[in-house]
């Protein structure tokens, strides 16, 4: 099996105070080249801290803990040199709000090109051809004239084309994507994700995709981590994760939105209560609040990952099999 | 009725266990955390009580002179912070023209704070043509730069202190409108002041309830900051001769008067100036503190 | 004791009895900005709604969905009375809004809105229960009376008073916000209340309680709700009827079960289509339509959806189809209309 593409251990994130906020405490996760792995969480769960830290986007008051190595470079440790190389050639990233993430005053066109000279050395008429070679590819239509649009002179779709085309410009080999599309409205919102999709595919790029919705997780994902509160409560492959998922949180998101089960007249299975609150966060599993199947064992610490299928796991004591087994399983 | 548990259970979501204080609690609560604000507000409250204190606190008498012991240095047996070109005491005249100064300082402000603060939020409020109107109006004297439009209007008025604070009032008015009006019109716009218009509430009552208590608060440290500039403009003022007049001790005067010193004792020449400085950038930094600490959203 | 006689509304407040319609809306236009060029047309104005009719019966919840663009806000704010409309009557109950018989100050009393952003909404620097008791306040009720309302609103939505009525927005979670913006809401007893994207900035875990809550507000108090959403799972779970709206004109009204599962307009379809699969082994291959919602601006002739339409035909760009005939399920389309010359449109 080749060698994990991305591979993160411990990830802790600790944005200084007042007060004090453990927005990551403690994350694992590999992602294998050409693989697409869904970060799925609420507000508040780290998914998008967790992004940021692999690229070192973080402020300075945020304190980082653990070892992050991508494609085999430990990425904490490198230079400003280096680093400046490493983003944009390795590792790319797709933000939720191309507007912002856009500069309004150079066209879109010129963007590009000046990446691709930057990283690449190659002449600015190369830089242009390659920018409208990606324009075509994203699907831009008249992408020759789109090329010397201004950011705002295109519409929300378009610029988060425009924003992946920007992305895939130096041909990094992952893809960092936070809500690409949570802000698009429902018609571009699966266009864009089929594009992602498409690309993704033909360039063998590994993707990290963090969102919100469990039908964005569904189309796009091979294999899921769902976050809670700073830290991963289960992995597994997509079809696990969405069939038969193993953690209760996991569940109880799976059953309040019910896709194609909302059902009229009847109540939603609603989670009680609310994410909690980072700076404040209680010994033990930090979902237990809310759990349904709290068990005292809960409060007094973490719990495990336990497998549970295949390349599943969950952390939940509920799925700890009886001692003795486990002992025999080791 | 159906309050089913899951409702309920919603409380559970973690509440701070003291009673929460208001805004203004919480804006003190930070400001007293920065270093540099506590600093400057020291420094503030204690030339404050000296000023206010100071047949107490000054060691001799603001108007007694005596010719034989005038410029003495800083550093004197008798005069510690040096005497004067008429032989008065620099320590108590400092002190005693903290009274003066800070008047100036302040009074022109608070006044143009009030005015300037109903014109810009009724311009604000309102909108249209009536907000036009006001504000070009305002615009005109905005124009002209402060120091020139101060000595204009003292010239017109005359020389004195109440004509003095009259005309800087009418400096300040224009930029606190300015900064009132802008503020309320952002403010105007959000939802909650949509949601009161919807309640029915009429427009007196949505500015009272719902626009001052947001608005004031920007307005007010905007105007601190200019507490600083008023100062400086009122020592100008009386070191033009147009405001205050000896042998009453105010920074701005003394430093005209120990004009003439300046070859003899120049470290006493420039006491006054020096407390002006002083004075000003303790109030410009504690209006920035103010600023930061009520910029935090929680 | 009825739903009606617990919540206290009264019912002698209701006019027309069941059969008429609690708000009517035709020919709502409102039209933005624009300038006048050298004939006096007036150009390039954002025709936000374009002529929309409407009907909510009482008692039912209607569903309005649309994409950016679609006009579907500035119809909430155009029965709100916060803008006023360029054409187009508003009658509730029967009675024309701002006529003698319904001020504007009464018809507040009838109708009231929750808007999309919690916070934005709240007034910073009031109390939760100064908020919530400002309504009843505003039209004559005394300041303790106000209070102790506000204090038992807000134990209906969920928000124990002893310790929430005394805390500041910010000191409250997005779902916690929400609550305290309906409870505000119900504060003038309104009949209609507008809920204009009310859950969709809240996390998943959080919309089904309030989506819950709602639900029970609505059978105890015997409200009408016109919920506004692009979330169309959302809005089949809480319509009972649903109008689909794009660029500024409703193209599809219906019962939400045979809308959203057998709809007749292609915009709805695709719109359908659109959401996200659930199913793992069931990917979307192609997505419904290409390119973005076009611009409110000078939109397309006759029938505004036939630039993106898979069943465009010349007649879709030559004449502008209605929205038709008294039926409990309306389609503006060729294809439903025999009439129309489109060739694929079935003969009835």
């Amino acid at each position: 099996m080749s060698e994990a593409i991305v591979d993160v251990k411990g990830l802790t994130v600790e944005f200084s105070g007042p007060p004090p906020v453990r927005a990551v405490g403690g994350v694992d996760l590999t992602l294998a080249p050409g693989e697409v792995l869904a970060l799925l969480g609420e507000s508040g769960s780290g998914k998008s801290v967790t992004l940021r830290a692999l690229m070192r986007l973080l402020p300075k008051r945020a304190a980082i803990g653990g070892t992050i190595r991508v494609d085999a470079r430990d990425v904490r440790q490198m230079g400003a040199a280096e680093l400046s190389a490493y983003r944009g050639s390795t590792v790319a990233m797709v933000f939720q709000e191309p507007g912002l993430a856009l500069d309004p005053v150079y066209s879109v066109g010129d963007q590009i090109a000046e990446a691709v000279v930057r990283h690449e050395g190659a002449s600015w008429a190369q830089g242009r051809a390659r920018a409208l070679a990606l324009f075509e590819r994203v699907r831009i239509p008249s992408a020759a004239r789109r090329l010397d649009n201004y950011p705002h002179e295109m519409s929300g779709g378009m610029r988060q084309r425009a924003m992946i085309a920007l992305a895939l410009s130096c041909r990094p080999k992952v893809l960092l994507a936070d809500e690409p599309t949570t802000a698009l409205d429902a018609t571009v919102q699966i266009q864009i994700l089929l594009l992602l999709r498409e690309l993704q595919r033909e360039l063998g790029l590994a993707v990290i995709f963090v969102t919100h919705d469990i039908g964005v997780a569904t189309e796009i994902a091979d294999r899921i981590a769902v976050m809670y509160a700073g830290r991963i409560v289960e992995t597994g492959a997509c079809r696990a994760v969405i069939r038969a998922c193993a953690h209760p949180y996991t569940q109880g998101l799976l059953a309040s939105r019910a896709g194609q089960a909302f059902e009229r007249g009847g109540r939603l299975q609603a989670i009680p209560g609310a994410p909690p609150d980072l700076s404040r966060l209680m010994p033990g599993c930090a979902f237990a609040p809310r759990c349904a199947k709290v068990r005292d064992a809960c409060r007094s610490g973490l719990p495990d990952e336990i497998p549970v299928g295949p390349g599943h796991v969950a952390r939940c004591i509920l799925l700890e099999k009886a001692p003795l087994a486990r002992l025999s399983s080791v | 009725m159906a309050v089913l548990s899951d409702i309920r259970i919603d409380a559970v979501a973690p509440l701070p266990a003291r009673a929460s204080r208001g805004y203004w609690g919480s804006v003190l609560r930070r400001l007293m955390r920065d270093p540099v604000a506590m600093v400057a507000a020291g420094v503030i409250l204690a030339i404050v009580l000296a000023a206010v204190f100071a047949p107490f606190v000054a060691p001799g008498d603001p108007y007694k002179g005596a010719m034989l012991r005038r410029l003495r240095p800083i550093g004197d047996a008798l005069y510690w912070l040096g005497s004067d070109e008429l032989g008065r005491d620099m320590l108590t005249r400092l002190i005693y023209g903290g009274r003066l100064s800070l008047f100036m300082g302040v009074l022109p402000v608070a006044c143009a704070f009030v005015i300037g603060s109903t014109l810009g939020v009724f311009a604000g409020y309102v909108g249209g043509w009536v907000n036009m109107v006001v504000m070009r109006v305002i615009d005109v004297f905005y124009a002209f730069p402060s120091v020139l439009l101060a000595i204009a209007l003292s010239g017109a008025l005359g020389a004195g202190i109440t004509n003095a604070v009259v005309s800087l009032t009418i400096v300040f008015i224009p930029p606190i409108t300015r900064v009132a009006e802008s503020v309320t019109t952002q403010i105007r716009t959000r939802d909650y002041v949509e949601a009161a218009q919807v309640s029915g509430a009429g427009a007196f009552t949505i500015i009272r309830v719902h626009v001052l208590g947001n608005v004031l608060g920007p307005i007010f440290v905007y105007a601190t900051s200019l507490i600083s500039v008023s100062m400086i403009l009122a020592s100008g003022l009386s070191f033009l001769g147009l405001g205050s007049k000896p042998p009453e001790p105010e920074w701005g005067l003394m430093l005209n008067t120990l004009r003439t010193a300046i070859y003899v004792q120049p470290a006493v020449a420039a006491l006054p100036g020096a407390m002006i400085f002083i004075t000003s950038i303790s109030f410009n930094l504690l209006s920035d503190g103010l600023r930061s600490a009520m910029e935090v959203r929680s | 004791m009825s739903a009606v006689e617990a919540s206290g509304v009264a019912p002698e407040r209701d006019r027309g009895g069941p059969a008429q319609p609690l708000l009517s809306v035709k020919g709502l236009v409102k039209h933005f900005g624009g300038r006048r060029d050298w004939s006096g047309q007036r150009r390039g104005m954002v025709r936000a709604v374009d002529g929309v009719d409407l009907e909510i019966f009482k008692g039912e919840t209607l569903g309005i969905v649309g994409e950016s663009g679609c006009g579907k806000s500035t119809t909430a704010r155009l029965v709100m009375q916060i803008i006023r409309p360029d054409r187009g009557e508003i009658l509730f109950d029967g009675e024309a809004v701002g006529s003698p018989a319904l001020g504007l100050r009464d018809y507040r009393r009838e109708v009231q809105m929750v808007f999309q952003d919690s916070y934005a909404s709240l007034n910073p620097r009031l109390t939760v229960e100064h908020t919530v008791a400002f309504g009843p306040w505003v039209h004559g009720e005394g300041r303790q009376a106000a209070v102790a309302r506000a204090h038992d609103l807000l134990q209906r939505v969920g928000l124990a008073p002893e310790r929430f009525a005394g805390r500041y927005p910010h000191e409250l979670s997005g779902g916690q916000r929400q609550r305290v913006n309906i409870a505000r809401a119900l504060a003038l007893q309104p009949r209609l209340l507008i809920l204009d994207e009310a859950v969709s900035a809240l996390d998943k875990s959080v919309e089904a309680q309030v989506l819950n809550l709602l639900l029970d507000l609505k059978a105890e108090f015997g409200l009408t709700y016109m919920f506004i959403s692009h979330d169309l799972n959302v809005v089949r779970f809480m319509s009972d009827r649903v109008m689909v709206m794009y660029l500024g004109k409703a193209v599809e009204v219906g019962p939400s079960d045979v809308i959203l599962k057998s709809p007749r307009h292609p915009y709805t379809a695709a719109l359908l289509a659109s959401m996200p699969s659930m199913d793992p082994d069931n990917r979307t291959r192609e997505a419904p339509l290409f390119g973005d919602p076009p611009n409110p601006i000078d939109p397309p002739p006759g029938c505004r959806f036939h630039t993106r339409c898979k069943f465009a035909a010349p007649v879709c760009s030559a004449r502008e189809p209605g929205l038709g005939a008294e039926a409990a399920h309306r389609v503006a389309c060729h294809l439903a209309d025999p009439s129309s010359g489109h060739p694929g449109a079935v003969a009835a």
